[in-house]
């Protein structure tokens, strides 16, 4: 829900009224995309956030249950515990898929064919489904049959670090792309300028490289940030939000208090918290990083 | 991750109108008990589940099917998601008309909502299904004395299994009392042997532990009082004594060391024991027709069997049992074919179905099993295992069955913690006592 805000961002600091209309399409464009997000995006989330004022098993009708939901949410101790994993899991998969992904990718956009060939190797994972990943790795941590022959799931630090592990090996190909493309869109000129006044790779690497890919590490970024608070298919099938509840992540919360309890009331509760949460990290991390200015990287050329 | 994200708020969209359509198709009431048309069996989809998919082919080639102008359709659900499916589908215009349950309170809600044919005249009536199977069999799967449920599966008792091969090895004899038990332990991991397999991963082969724990500590009053809806029961002095008994199991490493990284559901567990790393398996009578299609030669050759020891200075009885008595199925209040989905329950109280799951190591609860049990594959499994629950003085049901589904998922996850150290037996306690 962050891409429905970046556009109303980048019209207000947009450029003067004139000739804005010149070249664009008529409203009408828009419509087939309003009316998807309206029906599979909008209408769903007014359903759960009018959920999570019910009392519902899934059968008959929804009762109408006034605050409880909202009131056992505050109370609920595992929030407070999943809200911290969420985080934990966000920062520590945003810092491993970014250096991982910029180093990668900036490698790979070198011109060689043997880089073009690794790099469509790269990319399979993010092909496979989630789920087949998850499986898969399940399968590799098993104790008994598996590559490592310790309790790795059973652990805290060994079933977080799975997570994110697993999640990085399917992600990082995209991210990587993402920073390909935005290695590639960095004028040759700078490094040839750097190259007379006489700086080496490394300090090209972090004198231009590195500012460059501002804005790409910012939409990486939020792209990463945003979708691990969504994460779930991964947690699902790797731990189940366990040992205990160690690493029972907000939409692992959300889907126990449904799928589980069939408390759907509150697993809506959850769903519209994690809504709110997500829009309002976005919309931050849009304003902290400049995203909405998207101001030239090649101010001054 | 964008792309992901997306596409997960999209399935859950669509499930949210999935369900509401529901939630209208029910208000405007369609139409229930007409005749022909094609019903929809959901069943738990194990190794068992040939036994389902025999009976559905020769009922769909019988006069009764032609009879009632319905054929049924077989859908297999994988085993971990099923509750959940059933659920999603029975608030949906795309019920099953036919379900497998567990009966008690797996299927309460259900009743609650009206959504399920109350069959208890339709078996007073009808000599084949009164006669058919065995009375507390029957009345095991009833709500308030009325019945919802017909048993379409064999009993499960949880049974100690253990490998003969691997106990004839190391001059041991199944355990008969705790201390016993304490002393096979450490004769096996001195050979290097994980005394039991266990599927941590899925909490409820934990459960099992615990139900027979309490059982022999306290008797089968104490969880008898919790089923009734006292929590304070879980305060008995029985659950602290058994959450401090598997912790000790724990510590010393009965279960090897990454249990819980270990699921019954994918096969880990069973091949653990199969292959000979571990000597033990405290599990359901299904692990007998799992191994058997999983490792047909362990099955055959090394699969020992034996009731859960007695606890020195405990309350419960040897032969008292846990498990689950059977399963069943349910009929949808809303089938569009009722009479098929009645002729095809009273299929499974057929010598034929019956015949088939003995032959798939299942002992069936209906009246005519005792006589079958020699064509079994292994007529003294079979033969333990019908005595065992014969002879039973209690059956406990097991306990994520029997609560609430809305206290049973914190109840599992107060288990886990126990088990994987994240709480005490005295914290644990103090958690179940929470539960409403």
């Amino acid at each position: 829900m962050s891409t429905a805000v970046t556009p109303g961002n980048g019209r207000r600091a947009g450029r003067p009224g004139k000739g804005v209309r010149a070249g664009r399409p008529h409203a009408s464009w828009a419509l087939p995309a309003v009316l998807f997000f309206t029906f599979f995006a909008v209408v769903p989330m007014a359903l759960a956030f009018y959920l999570s004022f019910t009392k519902w098993n899934g059968l008959g009708d929804p009762q109408p249950a006034g605050l409880a939901n909202w009131k056992k949410l505050l109370d609920d101790d595992r929030l407070t515990q999943s809200l911290t994993v969420t985080v934990l899991l966000t920062v520590v998969s945003w810092a491993f898929q970014t250096v991982v992904s910029l180093l990668l990718g900036v490698w790979a956009a070198g011109r060689q064919r043997n880089r073009a060939v690794l790099s469509a190797v790269f990319f399979v994972p993010f092909l496979l489904s989630s789920t087949a990943i998850s499986l898969l790795f399940y399968a590799l941590l098993d104790p008994n049959f598996g590559i490592i022959h310790r309790d790795t799931l059973g652990s805290t630090s060994g079933a977080f670090l799975a997570i994110v592990f697993v999640g990085g090996w399917q992600f990082i190909p995209f991210h990587t792309l993402i920073y390909q493309g935005g290695a590639r869109q960095i004028p040759e000129v700078l490094y040839q300028a750097a190259a007379i006044d006489g700086a080496g790779r490394y300090r090209q690497f972090f004198s231009i490289t590195l500012p460059q890919l501002r804005n790409t590490a910012t939409t990486s970024g939020v792209l990463m940030i945003v979708g691990s608070l969504t994460y779930f298919e991964t947690v699902l099938i790797l731990t189940q939000g366990g040992p205990g509840t160690d690493t029972a992540i907000l939409p692992y919360l959300m889907y126990e208090a449904g799928f589980k309890s069939y408390d759907f009331g509150y697993a809506s509760a959850i769903a519209s918290f994690l809504v709110v949460a997500a829009t309002a990290l976005s919309l931050l991390l849009v304003r902290l990083t400049g995203f909405g200015a998207m101001r030239s990287t090649r101010e001054g050329m | 991750m964008e792309s992901y994200s997306r596409r997960w708020f999209l399935g859950a969209g669509a499930t949210t109108l999935v369900s509401a359509a529901g939630l209208t198709a029910c208000g405007s009431g369609s139409g229930s008990g007409g005749s022909g048309g094609t019903i929809t069996a959901f069943v738990y989809g194990d190794d068992a589940v040939k036994v389902q998919a025999k009976a559905v082919s020769r009922f769909n080639a019988s006069a009764a099917a032609k009879k009632a102008e319905g054929k049924v359709k077989l859908e297999k659900v994988p085993g971990s998601d099923y509750p959940a499916k059933l659920r999603t589908a029975m608030g949906s215009p795309n019920a099953p008309d036919v379900f497998f349950n567990w009966g008690g309170g797996s299927i309460k809600a259900y009743k609650e909502a009206g959504q399920l044919v109350d069959l208890t005249d339709t078996i007073k009536s009808d000599p084949v299904l009164k006669d058919g199977f065995l009375p507390s069999v029957l009345a095991a799967g009833a709500l308030g004395g009325r019945n919802y449920g017909i048993p379409m599966r064999g009993m499960q008792p949880v049974i100690l299994f253990y490998n003969k091969t691997l106990f004839a090895e190391h001059k041991l004899q199944p355990p008969t009392t705790w201390d016993h038990l304490l002393d096979i332990n450490a004769k096996l991991k001195k050979a290097n042997i994980t005394p039991f397999a266990l599927g941590g991963a899925d909490i409820w082969p934990e459960l099992m532990w615990l139900e027979y724990l309490v059982d022999r500590i306290g008797g089968p009053e104490v969880f008898d009082k919790i089923k009734n809806g006292d929590s304070s029961g879980w305060g008995d002095p029985a659950v602290l004594k058994a959450a401090e008994t598997v912790k000790q199991l724990i510590d010393d490493g009965a279960f090897g060391k990454g249990f819980s990284s270990v699921a019954y559901t994918n096969g880990g567990a069973p091949a653990v024991f199969a292959k000979g790393k571990a000597a033990m398996h405290l599990m359901g009578s299904w692990e007998y027709s799992t191994q058997l299609g999983k490792f047909p030669d362990f099955a055959k050759k090394d699969l020992g069997w034996c009731a859960f020891p007695k606890y020195e200075g405990g309350a419960g009885d040897i032969r008292n049992v846990v498990g689950n008595p059977t399963n069943y199925w349910s009929v949808n209040a809303r089938t569009s074919n009722k009479d098929a989905a009645l002729a095809f329950l009273r299929d499974c109280a057929s010598e034929s179905y019956a015949r088939d799951l003995v032959a798939n190591g299942d002992i069936p609860t209906t009246s005519n099993a005792a006589k079958l049990l020699d064509a079994s594959p292994n007529p003294g499994f079979a033969k333990f295992q019908y005595q065992m629950v014969q002879q039973a003085p209690a059956f406990t049901l097991s306990w994520d069955q029997a609560v609430d589904p809305s206290s049973s998922t914190p109840m599992l996850t107060e288990i886990n913690k126990l088990f994987v150290g994240k709480s005490t037996p005295a914290r644990f306690v103090a958690a179940l006592k929470e539960l409403k």
